[in-house]
């Protein structure tokens, strides 16, 4: 019962996952660009939505009203003003600058809120549980999964029946021909890393009412994330809800064998996977 | 004397660091047909890209309508009526027949050309257009290509190398679709490694041989003497 437990609720550990990821597999599927900063931007959309609980009094969950725009917001900023400068043939710019946002944000962070671990209150949503047979699901687990469900459905119908989307695809088949359509690829690249912002909001927030959180852990969700897109296959959104599950599942099994191995787990399911299909389980058909 | 739609004043282009065009002058004239016909290298390809925007240059050696834009960004050139039928197609392969004519679309200006009329126009393209575009053949491919700039209702089409690649009859097809098109005003610039089909379709024509003008007459004046001159460089 322990063993079918665990692969539940790794099953619902990888939604979250998939929301590390998704963000990230949407950048670098429109504009070839791999965030480095990735995992403390999420740690910044938990602090933000901190702040707003602390400030206007609001459930966690609430604050997503404030924080998802704002992450959308600085999204874009961040792309017109920064990251656009870095992209071209070399792929080494947009690396070392992400690089440095990661440790800049990292800093600041600590400036403003210190290295004290934090938490949001999310009242009885923390504890709350369904029963289902023997198991005993968590509440928020299941919402982070439906969730998780809901945003990449939501990605996956703007990408593929949206002008924005055909805009998105355009873009990241060929820039000049784009252009030649009267795209603006700056802004088209800065909308991308909105709505990818906009995810890591969402990510951040739930991660921030799960656990406590403090400046220096956005590289592990980093990598988190990175394993989940690459398991499920560069540029497949599904594929990356199903990456993260299986990352999901991998830990809570091996923290079930063994409290100390849950980490560890984790990335040896992604390097026997990258081992045996180095391009994911589901790579994008054609490209 | 028609006023000329678009001017090249002295264009020098850069292929990268290699200097392509040395001083190109060259006007369009509303609602005409200009061929632009030239040996490889001869800087054709260099010369569309820079009137398109995709190839930087100062601002003043490139005017459409009067305004300088040799300096302007390529998503500005398109919203003011300047489309291009790119050499060797170029479709976005992740979009569908539809969604690459509909991406045509997008600088959203009036005009008569819309899904239907392109439709009707290449109606082989209404029966494909759930697949990818990528499973077409090369000429269902070409007629994509012209239907995308279509969709933008340009008042300047440009076509680079259109016959590239596609069988005889094929190319015969395509040309035989290019009075439509036209026809209604649009001013185009047809670049064309087929002299023959070249001077068919177009009122004038200008020669370019390593990177500067070494022909331009009207289409039905030019011999094949001075045609070959102007091509080769040969005495």
């Amino acid at each position: 019962m322990d063993f079918v437990n665990a692969v539940v609720q790794g099953i619902l550990l990888g939604g979250l996952y998939a929301l590390f990821a998704a963000g990230l597999s949407l950048i670098f599927g429109v504009m070839r660009l791999v965030n480095i900063a990735h995992g403390d931007l999420i740690v910044l959309a938990a602090y933000l939505g901190l702040t707003t609980t602390v400030v206007l009094g609001v459930h966690p969950l609430v604050a997503l009203i404030v924080v998802v725009p704002v992450m959308a917001g600085i999204g874009y900023v961040l792309q017109r003003g920064v990251l656009n400068h870095t992209l071209g043939d070399d792929i080494l710019p947009p690396l070392l600058v992400t690089f440095g946002l990661s440790v800049i944000i990292q800093n600041a962070l600590l400036e403003g809120y210190s290295a004290d671990p934090q938490k949001m209150d999310a009242g009885v949503l923390e504890t709350a549980s369904v029963a289902l047979g023997p198991l005993s699901l968590g509440l928020l687990p299941l919402l982070t999964f439906a969730i998780a469900v809901a945003v990449i459905a939501a990605l996956q119908w703007t990408f593929y029946r949206t002008p924005l989307g055909r805009a998105f695809r355009a873009t990241s088949d060929n820039q000049d021909i784009a252009q030649l359509m009267g795209l603006n690829k700056r802004h088209v690249f800065g909308l991308a890393m909105a709505l990818a912002l906009a995810v890591t909001a969402v990510a951040g927030i739930l991660l921030g009412i799960r656990t406590s959180f403090d400046p220096s852990v956005g590289g592990g969700r980093l990598i988190f994330g990175f394993e989940a897109v690459i398991i499920g296959g560069l540029g497949n959104l599904w594929g990356t809800l199903v990456g993260g599950v299986i990352l999901g599942v991998a830990q809570t099994v091996g923290a079930t064998i063994n409290p100390g191995w849950q980490l560890l787990a984790g990335h040896i399911a992604f390097l026997v996977i990258l081992a045996v299909r180095p391009n994911g389980l589901f790579p994008r058909i054609s490209g | 004397m028609p006023e000329p739609i678009l001017t090249l004043t002295g264009l020098n282009a850069f292929h990268g660091d290699f200097q392509a065009l040395y001083g190109v002058d060259l006007e369009v004239n509303e609602g005409e047909v200009l061929a632009i016909i030239g040996a490889n290298g001869a800087g054709k390809t260099t010369l569309l890209r820079s009137i398109a925007g995709l190839i930087g240059n100062e601002a003043s050696q490139i005017t459409y309508r009067g305004r300088p834009i040799g300096n302007a960004r390529p998503d500005v050139v398109a919203k003011m009526g300047l489309a291009m039928v790119p050499e060797g197609r170029q479709l976005f392969p992740s979009l569908s027949v539809e969604e690459n004519l509909m991406i045509g679309g997008r600088v959203n200006r009036a005009g008569p050309w819309n899904l239907r009329r392109v439709y009707d126009l290449f109606p082989i393209l209404e029966e494909r257009k759930a697949q990818a575009s990528t499973s077409l053949s090369g000429g269902q491919q070409q007629m994509v290509a012209i239907g995308r700039a279509l969709m933008a209702n340009p008042d300047l089409i440009m076509f680079d190398e259109i016959s590239l690649g596609l069988a005889p009859v094929i190319i015969r097809d395509i040309y035989k679709a290019l009075p439509g098109i036209v026809g209604g005003g649009m001013s185009a610039v047809i670049v064309e490694q087929d002299i023959t089909k070249a001077l068919a379709v177009s009122s004038r024509v200008y020669c370019l041989q390593e990177g500067r003008v070494s022909l331009k007459g009207r289409s039905d004046a030019v011999s094949r003497e001075d045609i070959a001159r102007a091509y080769f460089g040969v005495e």
